[in-house]
């Protein structure tokens, strides 16, 4: 028989009259999972914005985002298998999907996107794999050897490095890109429509959660391809003083300009979500009275200063302010990355602050040193293994796949 | 005997096919399991709960628990039952110990003591699942590990749930909760293992003033459809648009 473990018991805290089954289910991985996702689809719409419009400037950056939404796209997933209390079964999403619900086409989204996303890079690199493939051709070792293997087996035997050949990748690049940002939005959007559409939550119930959840995907995604970016171009720096200049753009130059995209971005997000704040309020439903008592009170310094303040007004300061220097913008994104993660983490978690009787409200206990699998999984180092394995994918697929020295085949 | 190898393949066929029916596939159904199992059109299971007769003595949530295999030392539960006292400044105290299993013996309201002088009115209210005839929770079950049978109970397939508990947020109700042992969602069913089989659940089986009650809501003759039909009787929540089937006897508007 296995242990007893009333599943959020452990993290919850009840506060007058809440009904008994009640629990913070939904934890720190649900946190995650709109946030891993939304940096996801953020770094593709980054990535099209020079493959599609042609935005010539941010071409280096194009290239290491989309990259890096592959590093990314797994650790969508990992914080739902981490979630699930039965996570071996979560194939069964695929195998039986029930469509009424919004979660079943997760599977279906999830990979379409993947898959665009892999071809993309395939036809981006492609010229690189044969040439890599050419080079090591004949060269001694096992690990040249098995190296020229693996890039023999990228090239799918198409090994045609003509110009009308190379033009056809690019005509594909820009079609997957094109078809790629709809479905990155869909993918978010998505993951909006999964909160949104909880009529029984007063906090998560309405028809502009995809939107904002869009929104600040994009924001957060656009903020971590930039920090990321900026981090390996300044270690680069660091190691060799030549590199400051890539392809003719100065770092300051891409990151200026992106950051501007950002800003439109952070305005839109802001925006809507002020909107409904505020249509909450007017309408003032009979939810109203215990969603007030826990925006402006239990949850007043989670929303309004550390989301809204030190998230988001302060880095649009940090970042309309002129001369916009690259150490103002690192700290500029990183507030943004965390107004994004409390964003999601008021939703969240805030939409389970209150009790479905409206008469008691919940309060959530982030488990610190796990001692047993479940603090391990739905605690603070669960959050945390989700948030690093990115990186290790990115430094990873980066030693196949070089999105930050690529010089076009030669 | 001539045998082609057409024949020889055919015949393997069937045999194979009838070797893999084990003898246990047929057997003999009850007449409750029949109309189970072919969808009687005469049957929705419905619940009446008079809150007027509950004393809030908890029988029902121990013989649930017992009965369904819930933990009896966990908080959470199938049934449970809510005591509200209301008092002369308009405050509306509620509670629910341990889903009030064990009746409720203390007057005060989780440690906090009520002047009985002030209290107005106080009442029990006896909480399960509603068996909705929209529910919300089989819409969102990404697996369709849970759903509706023809009779209207709502039910979960231990078997396929993966646990993401989706379904648990979309109850406005909160009677779903993660099962402590077996760490699929979990909910009341009208027990019904039970009830197919003519037998009545074990909390209307358990309460000792009939303030539980479960018919047929298709029967005009049944108790349970009359006082539905003749009586004035209230539903929870129903601006949630799930159509609840638990109707309630002297519901108060404070009622949660």
């Amino acid at each position: 028989m296995e242990p007893i473990i009333v599943h959020g018991l452990e993290w919850t805290t009840k506060e007058l009259f809440v009904y008994p089954n009640e629990f913070i289910y939904w934890s720190i991985q649900i946190v995650m999972y709109p946030y891993m996702t939304g940096l996801v689809a953020g770094a593709f719409v980054l990535s099209s914005l020079y493959h599609v419009f042609d935005q010539k400037d941010l071409k280096e950056l194009a290239r290491f985002s989309l990259v890096f939404s592959l590093a990314l796209l797994p650790t969508a997933l990992m914080p739902l298998l981490f979630h699930l209390q039965q996570p071996l079964r979560g194939p069964n999403v695929m195998l039986t999907p029930h469509f009424t619900s919004a979660i079943a086409a997760f599977g279906i989204v999830f990979s379409t996107y993947g898959a665009i996303v892999l071809s993309e890079i395939w036809f981006v690199y492609r010229e690189y794999f044969v040439a890599q493939t050419v080079a090591l051709r004949g060269q001694q070792g096992v690990g040249l050897a098995a190296k020229r293997l693996l890039y023999h087996a990228l090239t799918l035997g198409a090994y045609d490095t003509s110009a009308p050949a190379l033009a056809k990748d690019k005509k594909a690049v820009r079609i997957l890109a094109g078809a790629g940002i709809p479905v990155a939005c869909f993918l978010h959007g998505y993951a909006g429509f999964i909160f949104g559409s909880v009529k029984a939550n007063a906090l998560w119930m309405s028809p502009l959660m995809p939107v904002i959840f869009i929104m600040s995907a994009v924001v957060s995604g656009i903020a971590l391809c930039m920090l990321t970016y900026i981090a390996i171009m300044e270690w680069r720096k660091f190691r060799s003083p030549l590199a400051q200049v890539i392809d003719g753009v100065a770092l300051e130059d891409i990151i200026g300009k992106a950051s501007r995209y950002l800003l439109g971005f952070l305005v839109a997000a802001i925006s809507l979500e002020l909107l409904d704040l505020i249509f909450r309020g007017y309408t003032a439903m009979k939810s109203w009275d215990i969603l007030r008592s826990v925006l402006y009170h239990k949850d007043f310094v989670n929303i309004f200063v550390l989301q809204y303040g030190v998230g988001n007004l302060l880095p649009f300061i940090l970042l309309l302010l002129p001369r916009l220097i690259i150490r103002r913008t690192v700290f500029a994104l990183i507030f943004i990355l965390y107004g994004v993660f409390m964003m999601r983490w008021n939703v969240v978690i805030g939409g389970q602050a209150f009790s479905l009787s409206f008469a008691g409200f919940m309060q959530y206990h982030l488990p610190v040193l796990p001692h047993n699998l479940d603090t391990y999984k739905e605690g603070l180092l669960g959050a945390l293994t989700v948030a690093v394995t990115p990186f290790i994918l990115f430094w990873l697929i980066n030693k196949i796949v070089p999105s930050l020295k690529f010089e076009g085949g030669k | 005997m001539k045998c082609s190898r057409r024949d020889l393949l055919t015949t393997a066929l069937k045999a194979t096919v009838a070797a893999a029916l084990p003898i246990a596939a047929f057997r003999f159904l009850s007449p409750a399991e029949v109309r189970a199992a072919v969808a009687d059109p005469a049957l929705r299971w419905g619940f009446l709960v008079d809150t007027e007769k509950c004393v809030g003595c908890g029988f029902c949530v121990k013989a649930c628990k017992l009965e369904n295999e819930v933990p009896y030392d966990t908080p959470v539960s199938r049934t449970w039952v809510e005591r509200y006292i209301v008092t002369r400044d308009g405050q509306t105290h509620i509670d629910s110990p341990m889903a009030g299993r064990d009746g409720f013996t203390d007057p005060k309201v989780r440690d906090e003591a009520v002047d009985p002088a002030e209290i107005t009115k106080s009442f029990f209210v006896p909480k399960l699942c509603n068996q909705c005839d929209n529910p919300a929770c089989v819409q969102v079950c990404p697996v369709g590990a849970t759903y509706q049978t023809k009779d209207g109970v709502v039910l979960v397939d231990r078997d396929w749930c993966i646990g993401c508990g989706y379904c648990i947020m979309a109850c406005p109700y909160g009677v779903r909760f993660f099962h402590p042992v077996y760490k699929v969602a979990e909910k009341c069913n009208f027990c019904y293992h039970r009830i197919s089989k003519g037998l009545k659940p074990a909390c209307v089986e358990a309460c000792p003033f009939e303030a539980r009650q479960i018919g047929n809501l298709k029967d005009p003759e049944d108790p349970v459809t009359r006082i539905v039909m003749t009586q004035r009787v209230a539903v929870l929540k129903d601006e949630y648009g799930t159509k609840p089937q638990v109707f309630y006897i002297g519901l108060d508007r404070n009622v949660r």
